[in-house]
């Protein structure tokens, strides 16, 4: 039934050492338009290195990542030129990081945090980026009065919200997210989920998301990959392996989730 | 001359044993040589003691649960796709547009109201937005929600409130294939009334039905077939 349709993004053979110790061993995966990808391990599993190698922050050992362009063509991520990579990461491709500090300029107003996304790929008319920037505060829920602030007044559910809508302004068609609910109350995350579920259905948005929290995953993600020691232990529909899950591993993440 | 075939589910030597790696691998197997049809139009009804895995064939059905040995073909059109065997995008695809199933307890999602809840399933459906929005306020109607808790999550409803939004949301989509576990216990006397009234207009439409009812009346007035899975314990 899939026939016809090509993946945005497909990484096969994915490899990364660090000497003699493994980050991440022969991972392969697809991803589509649309669909929602939950890696979910514990800590040192490997489920950073491997965002980090999907998202080109790092070369990998072995193993390739092709990506489907807007234009169509297929391309080789390693094989881009520095500059062609570097626009792709700031149009077509979005990163929201656990620690707000790593996606934003705290000494920027939240205006200017957005708008500079903008800038970067050559918008110039002042008026139409403030604009564009005050129409993405609304749409992540941010007073927009609060568009000339620095993010360091901004609470942590907000500067979540304000990472996104820095990301979101250019239109990107892939989002990798590292751990975004991580440390917030749970009322705020439920916001924040919301608002990245609406955000996925709305613009066909393709999400790599990294999360320990199974909750998270279940809300959120279409597929889940599960890793432990580097490598891809489980795989499938997210519902599937967390109400049958097969191997120790996941049985064992499973049965410690309170929330289920 | 070649009989139209007017099964749209065909379950054959399905096997399911859980193996529980925390409980030092013990194994516990819960059905085998599970086979039977289902056709379009009718209502079978899966029968036998609690704990005899009723709930877990629907699951199997819907692709929630995996399965060791066996197929799970559905059909489409000409199509036979086995949901045992299939991509996880395309069981995704299947539930869109093939398989519907009203669950024993809802999954809510935090923030969103209780129609939107419904209508994004008859979205998920191929519904164009005010259809199914209209479709979803017709069947809470239906079902007694009061229109004032229409815009508000589930998750702060009763049980009984939240099955009858499960309800809703199973019944609000045109799924060709219907999965109901123990869709009317703890329902009141009308709502019974509803849902099984729900369940003969679909046998009309042609959907193929698969149910569990605790409730003896219920099932006397919907059942077409029963099917006691106690034959297929393993």
């Amino acid at each position: 039934m899939s026939a016809g349709e090509e993946a945005l993004l497909t990484a096969a053979g994915l490899t990364k050492l660090y000497g003699a110790r493994i980050g991440c061993m022969d991972v392969s995966l697809d991803l589509y338009a649309g669909e929602v990808l939950a890696v979910v391990g514990e800590s040192g599993s490997g489920k950073s290195t491997l965002l980090s190698l999907l998202a080109t922050q790092l070369r990998p050992s072995h193993g390739r990542i092709r990506y489907r362009m807007r234009d169509g063509v297929v391309r080789d991520l390693f094989a881009l030129g520095e500059a062609e990579r570097r626009f792709l990461l700031r149009t077509d491709w979005g990163f929201v990081h656990q620690d707000a500090r790593l996606g934003l300029r705290m000494g920027v107003s939240a205006g200017g945090n957005v708008g500079e996304r903008l800038m970067a790929v050559g918008w110039r008319n002042y008026g139409r980026i403030r604009a564009e920037a005050l129409d993405w505060l609304a749409r992540v829920e941010i007073e927009t009065g609060r568009i000339d602030d620095l993010p360091t007044t901004f609470s942590g559910g907000m500067r979540q919200r304000l990472q996104i809508a820095k990301n979101m302004v250019t239109a990107p068609r892939l989002v990798f997210m590292d751990e975004p609910t991580g440390g917030l109350d749970v009322s705020v995350q439920a916001r924040l989920l919301d608002l990245m579920r609406g955000l996925v259905a709305d613009h066909g948005l393709a999400v790599v998301i990294v999360t320990h929290d199974l909750a998270v995953a279940r809300l959120l993600s279409h597929r889940l990959i599960v890793m432990r020691h580097g490598r891809v232990i489980e795989t499938g529909l997210t519902d599937q392996v967390l109400d049958d899950p097969r191997e120790p591993y996941t049985q064992l993440l499973v049965s410690a989730d309170l929330r289920g | 001359m070649v009989a139209t075939d007017t099964a749209l589910v065909r379950v054959t030597g399905v096997t399911k044993t859980f193996v529980m790696h925390l409980r030092a691998g013990a194994t516990l197997p819960v059905l085998r040589e599970v086979s039977f049809e289902v056709h379009g139009g009718e209502c079978v009804v899966l029968d036998g003691p609690s704990g005899i895995g009723k709930s877990c064939i629907l699951k199997m059905i819907f692709g929630n649960y995996r399965i060791d040995a066996g197929s799970i073909l559905v059909r489409q059109g000409q199509q036979w796709t086995d949901v045992a065997r299939a991509s996880p995008r395309d069981v995704l695809r299947l539930r869109q547009c093939m398989i519907g199933y009203v669950s024993q307890f809802l999954r809510t999602i935090p923030r969103v109201g209780a129609l939107e809840v419904v209508a994004q399933s008859a979205r998920d459906n191929g519904l164009e937005a005010a259809t199914a929005r209209a479709r979803a306020a017709d069947l809470l109607a239906r079902l007694a929600i009061p229109e004032r808790l229409w815009q508000l999550p589930p998750a702060t409803f009763s049980g009984g409130e939240q099955q009858r939004i499960n309800i809703a949301r199973g019944f609000v989509a045109m799924h060709p294939v219907l999965l109901l576990d123990e869709p009317t216990a703890s329902l009141d006397q009308k709502n019974r009334a509803a849902v099984i009234e729900f369940i003969r207009r679909r046998k009309r439409a042609g959907t193929a039905l698969v149910g569990i009812f605790h409730d003896e009346d219920v099932k006397r007035q919907v059942a077409d077939r029963s099917i006691d899975v106690s034959r297929f314990r393993a």
